[in-house]
C-alpha cells in the first residue's frame, strides 16, 4: 500500500469513528432513553474507572477465562482442523460435533456447564471455548481440504516429503482462511467471556455492567461495554499484524483497520 | 537430425481409472537432447502420460525408464512445468524459483544464487522480490520455467505450458523454447493441443488418438531452422505437416 492510500484510509477510519461517536452523542442528548448516556458522559466514566483502577481490577478477572479459552481454542482448534482436513475418517467422526457446537444456543447450555463444572473459572473457559472453537476448526479443516491440488502436486514433483507439503504448502495455502477463522473465533470468544460473566457469576467487566445497571449508573455500564469492544478491536488488529508477519504474501492490500 | 539414444522410454504402458481405459499398451521413445511433443485431441490422455512419466500417477501396467532407471515416483532427473503455473502465491519470485532446491535441502545462499541466475535467464531480472499476483500470466510461466530449470533435471516435462498465456507471449515463448532446447543439453517432453505449436517447436511429434490412447503416428519434422525462426512458418514442409496432422486428427474432433 503506498503512502497516499494509507493516509486516506486512516482519514476514512477517523471519519467513520467521528460519525459513530457523533451519532451516539446526539442520541444521548435527545435523549433516546433515560438509560442511554451521551458519548462524552460515558468517556468521562471510563476515565474515572481508569484512574481509580477499577477497570484494571475488572480486566484482570475477565481476561483470565478469555485468554485461557482463546489460547486453548486456537491451539486445539487449528490442530483439530488440520487433522480433520487431512483425514477423511476424522471428518466423519468429529465434524458433526463442531457443527452442532456452532449451531447450539449457548445460553441454554450454560446451566448444564454450571451443573458439571461449578461456577468457577472452568465453566467460563468452557463458554469461551464453545464460542470460539467451532469456527476455528471448521475454517481450518475447510481451508486444508481446499488446498489447490496443483500446488501439492507441484511440491510432490519437486520431491517434497509429506512434512514439507504440510508445512510449506498446505498450511501457508490455508493460512488466510485459518486466520479469518481465528478472527471470528476471537470475537466470539469475547462474547463468550462477557456472556459467562453475565450468566454464571458476575465478575470482572461483567460485574461492572451488571452492578452499574442495577444502580442506574448507565455511564459506567456503557463505559465498560465500550472498553470491551475497544479491546476486542485491538486484539483483532494484533492478530492481523501477526498474520502479515508470518505470511507476508497473504497481504494483497485488503483493508486493515 | 539423426536418432540418438533415448532419455525416456515408455514401454507398454496402460492406465485405467476404474472402468475407463485412459492409455492402452502405449510405447514411445524420447530421444536425448531433443524436444518431443505429445499432440492429440482433448481427452487423448497426453497429460495422463506426462504425469505418469513424472511419477505423479502410477501406471496400471508397463514400465517407464528415465536414463535407464525405472520410474517409481518423482525423481531428481525430471522437472515439471505446470499448465496453471502452480506458483506459491505467498512466496516471492525468488523463493518460488528456489522452491525445488529448498525441498532438496540446498542451503539458502546457494539456492538463491542459483535461482537468481535462472531468473535472469528467463528474462525476469528485477522481479526477484515480486509476488506472483503482481506478474502477468506470461511472467508467471517464466517463473515456473525457471523453477524447473534450477533443479537441473535431465528431463523437462511441460504440460501445455503456454495455453494460459496470450498469443503474442506464446509466440515469444515458442522461440525461447527452441533456443532453450539448443542451448541446454536436456530432453523436453511437451504436451500441447496446438498443431502449429507442435510442428514449430518439435524435433519429434507423437500423435495420440483417444479412447483409449495409443500412439497413432510419429512425425519428425526436418524443417531447417538455419534461415532463422521467422521463416519456419513459411516453410512448405511446415505447412504440409500441419495439414497432414489435421487430416489425421479431424475425424476425432467433434
Amino acid at each position: 500500500m503506498d503512502r497516499y492510500q494509507s493516509h486516506r484510509s486512516l482519514l476514512l477510519k477517523l471519519l467513520s469513528a467521528v460519525l459513530v461517536f457523533g451519532a451516539w452523542e446526539v442520541a444521548g442528548r435527545i435523549p433516546v432513553s433515560y438509560a442511554f448516556p451521551t458519548f462524552l458522559e460515558s468517556m468521562a466514566a471510563l476515565a474515572r474507572m481508569t484512574f481509580d483502577g477499577t477497570i484494571f481490577v475488572a480486566y484482570a478477572e475477565t481476561l483470565k477465562p478469555l485468554l485461557i479459552g482463546i489460547v486453548i481454542s486456537a491451539i486445539v482448534g487449528i490442530g483439530m482442523g488440520l487433522w480433520i482436513g487431512l483425514n477423511l475418517k476424522s471428518e466423519w467422526l468429529f465434524s458433526p460435533i463442531f457443527v452442532v457446537m456452532q449451531a447450539a444456543p449457548l445460553a441454554a447450555l450454560i446451566p448444564i456447564l454450571v451443573m458439571i463444572y461449578g461456577i468457577g473459572l472452568t465453566s467460563k473457559v468452557f463458554v469461551v471455548c464453545i464460542m470460539a472453537m467451532p469456527v476455528i476448526v471448521l475454517n481450518t479443516s475447510g481451508a486444508v481440504r481446499n488446498t489447490p491440488a496443483s500446488l501439492t502436486q507441484m511440491a510432490t514433483s519437486f520431491l517434497a516429503k509429506d512434512r514439507d507439503i504440510l508445512l510449506k504448502v498446505i498450511i501457508p495455502a490455508a493460512s488466510p482462511i485459518i486466520f479469518s477463522g481465528l478472527r471470528l473465533g476471537v470475537s466470539a470468544g469475547f462474547i463468550g467471556a462477557i456472556l459467562s460473566e453475565l450468566k454464571i457469576t458476575p465478575t470482572g467487566v461483567g460485574d461492572i455492567i451488571t452492578y452499574s445497571r442495577s444502580i442506574a449508573d448507565y455511564e459506567s455500564m456503557y463505559a465498560a461495554i465500550f472498553s470491551i469492544i475497544l479491546l476486542a478491536v485491538l486484539f483483532l488488529n494484533l492478530l492481523e499484524k501477526l498474520e502479515s508477519y508470518l505470511f507476508e504474501g497473504n497481504d494483497r492490500g485488503y483493508v486493515s483497520d | 537430425m539423426p536418432v540418438t539414444d533415448s532419455a525416456v522410454s515408455v514401454r507398454n504402458v496402460s492406465k485405467s481409472y476404474g472402468q475407463v481405459e485412459a492409455l492402452r499398451d502405449l510405447s514411445l521413445e524420447f530421444p536425448r537432447g531433443q524436444l518431443t511433443s505429445l499432440l492429440g485431441p482433448s481427452g487423448c490422455g497426453k497429460t495422463t502420460l506426462l504425469k505418469i512419466i513424472a511419477g505423479l500417477l502410477p501406471a496400471s501396467s508397463g514400465t517407464i525408464e528415465v536414463g535407464g532407471k525405472a520410474v517409481v515416483g518423482p525423481g531428481p532427473d525430471r522437472a515439471f512445468v505446470f499448465q496453471d503455473f502452480a506458483l506459491l502465491p505467498w512466496a516471492s519470485v525468488i523463493r518460488n524459483v528456489a522452491f525445488g532446491l529448498e525441498l532438496r535441502g540446498v542451503a539458502r545462499s546457494e539456492r538463491e544464487a542459483k535461482a537468481e541466475k535462472y531468473i535472469r535467464e528467463v528474462g525476469l531480472a528485477g522481479f526477484e522480490k515480486s509476488f506472483p499476483h503482481e506478474l502477468s500470466g506470461g511472467m508467471r510461466q517464466r517463473v515456473g520455467l525457471a523453477r524447473a530449470l534450477s533443479v537441473d533435471a535431465q528431463v523437462l516435462l511441460l504440460d501445455e505450458p503456454f495455453s494460459a498465456v496470450d498469443e503474442q507471449t506464446r509466440r515469444k515463448f515458442q522461440e525461447d523454447l527452441i533456443a532453450l532446447v539448443q542451448n541446454e543439453n536436456k530432453t523436453f517432453i511437451f504436451v500441447t493441443h496446438s498443431i502449429e505449436e507442435a510442428v514449430y517447436v518439435s524435433d519429434q511429434i507423437a500423435i495420440l488418438l483417444p479412447r483409449p490412447s495409443r500412439v497413432h503416428e510419429i512425425i519428425r519434422p526436418s524443417i531447417s531452422r538455419a534461415q532463422g525462426l521467422g521463416s519456419i512458418r513459411r516453410d512448405p514442409e511446415y505447412l504440409d505437416i500441419v495439414d497432414e496432422i489435421w487430416a489425421s486428427l479431424r475425424s476425432y474432433v467433434e
